[in-house]
């Protein structure tokens, strides 16, 4: 097996001795098919225990190993060492505080994922005996893309207006929204809105469309973002300029 | 926090970006033809003017030139805030007032035809 | 333990040099200043001519300066570019969905370009430019 010896640029955040970030060099010898994330469990084991990342599963399913990686949001454990000639620079999410290292704080997406209640809401639910909620392939569908999210945190780190605003809900959690207004078994749709539909909702997103360039499922979160839009928009309409609407 | 009023900007905002992908590129490209001296015949005073003062053209020439101009207003707003401008209410005044003068005065002139 | 998280700024106003995509949507956003420059020409184009035929050759003559050809590489650039992208995102934003399956977006942004270049060459076409 080939071997190459891997530079990794690393950016270093101690919280109870640092007041700024800075990057540490490490050289480490890699196999030609390892990913990033193998290249920083080696500088772990065997250079600095004191590096702090995430990860858990290593198959892009977990959504845990989000990094920069050459200043691309990226999951780690599906960043190709043999993609990166060069000196590979390792950093913690944008737009996210930095915990230490590599770790980010979550709470701000959590929080926003919490509120716009990504599942299903029925407004009777059935008794046990009259069976599942049935839904048709075609009806599963319309949202199946939608439902791919990972929770992984990327598409935030890649949306620039959620860095100039941050109190932008965001592209994962609308994304998830749209999933289950979507969803024929769901009833939901109009709590939801009330989420979305804000200024701080889907109205702050300005199609960058870096959301769906980055994510590592093929969720295409620009997309759901746009049919809010519209779906919001028609809403409008109904709600004020309809006789019979709500006012 | 209440939903947002933000359909009304939008709306016309999207039909105008509509409009403009359509129809602009061929208007410009006219207009380039006439600033080369090559003037299309549908750009003389008899065809143009004949052209304003259907009904229909007259429309469409006002549709035209009032949702892009909105379409533009609007999407310059956004372009001010993300080059860092934070007057966002100021930005967003002026440029939406000037959008609706600008369809005025249009509609003023083709009346006028 | 206490936390003590990093809070990294965004440049408000230097964002966008940070990746290339974001240079690319700034470049579609920009082409507004372009368009909507245009606009203004246009608005001025209509009062031209409801003020007769003398005014509306003037109006005529006066395109064919330097900086008006200049202006209207430019105003041509921009909205072929916001053009583009507009055609392209159709696809995200009105997806169809026949059956199970969904069209492929190709087609949708696909029939966007072609009844935009049909639209285009009948304009040309009652324009007089063939």
């Amino acid at each position: 097996m080939k071997e190459r010896l891997v530079q990794l640029d690393v950016l270093r955040y101690n919280p109870d001795t640092d007041t700024e970030a800075h990057f540490q060099r490490y050289e480490v010898m890699c196999q030609e098919e390892w990913v990033v994330l193998d290249a920083l469990n080696k500088v772990k084991e065997s250079i600095d225990p004191t590096l702090n990342y995430r990860w858990s599963c290593h198959m892009a399913v977990c959504g845990s190993c989000g990094m920069m990686i050459n200043g691309e949001p990226k999951l780690s454990c599906h960043t190709f060492l043999r993609d990166y000639p060069g000196v590979i620079r390792v950093e913690p999410l944008t737009h996210f505080p930095v915990e230490r290292d590599l770790v980010t704080a979550p709470d701000d997406f959590m929080e926003k994922l919490k509120r716009v209640k990504p599942y299903v809401i029925a407004k009777q639910k059935k008794p046990i005996e009259e069976g599942e909620y049935k839904q048709t392939p075609a009806q599963l569908m319309k949202f199946r893309q939608y439902s791919m999210c990972i929770n992984c945190m990327l598409c935030y780190a890649a949306c620039p207006e959620y860095g100039l605003t941050p109190h932008f809900v965001g592209p994962a959690a609308l994304t998830l929204a749209h999933r289950y207004n979507l969803d024929s078994r769901d009833e939901g749709r109009k709590e939801r809105m009330e989420v979305v539909a804000t200024k701080e909702g889907v109205w702050e997103c300005t199609f960058v469309g870096a959301c769906s360039e980055v994510c590592p499922a093929q969720v295409d979160p620009a997309s759901a973002l746009q049919q809010l839009k519209i779906v919001g928009s028609i809403d409008w309409i109904v709600e004020h300029l309809l006789p019979g609407g709500k006012p | 926090m209440a939903k947002s009023h933000k359909p009304v900007v939008w709306f016309p905002f999207a039909a105008g970006g509509t409009v403009i992908a359509f129809c602009m590129p061929v208007i410009v490209v006219l207009g380039f033809l006439a600033a080369l001296g090559h003037v299309p015949s549908g750009l003389s005073y008899e065809s143009l003017h004949a052209f304003a003062a259907h009904g229909l053209g007259r429309l469409v020439l006002l549709g035209v030139i009032a949702l892009s101009l909105w379409s533009s207003a609007h999407r310059l707003r956004c372009t001010c805030y993300d080059f860092g401008l934070r007057a966002d209410t100021l930005i967003a005044t002026m440029l939406y007032v000037a959008a609706i003068v600008g369809s005025a005065a249009t509609a003023m002139f083709l009346f006028r035809i | 333990m206490s936390r003590r998280p990093l809070i990294r700024e965004v440049p408000p106003a230097s964002w966008f040099f940070r990746h290339p995509r974001y240079l690319r949507y700034m470049a579609r956003e920009v082409t507004s200043v372009f368009v909507g420059a245009y606009c203004v020409l246009l608005v001025i184009a209509m009062q031209r001519l409801a003020a007769g035929p003398i005014a509306w050759q003037e109006f005529l003559v006066a395109l064919r300066s330097p900086v008006s050809i200049i202006f209207h590489l430019l105003a041509m650039a921009a909205a072929f570019y916001h053009a583009g992208t507009w055609f392209n995102a159709t696809q995200k934003a009105m997806p169809l969905q026949i059956g199970e399956n969904f069209v492929p977006g190709s087609y949708i942004s696909g029939a966007h370009y072609l009844v935009w270049a049909v639209l285009s060459l009948v304009v040309l076409f009652f324009a007089g430019v063939f």
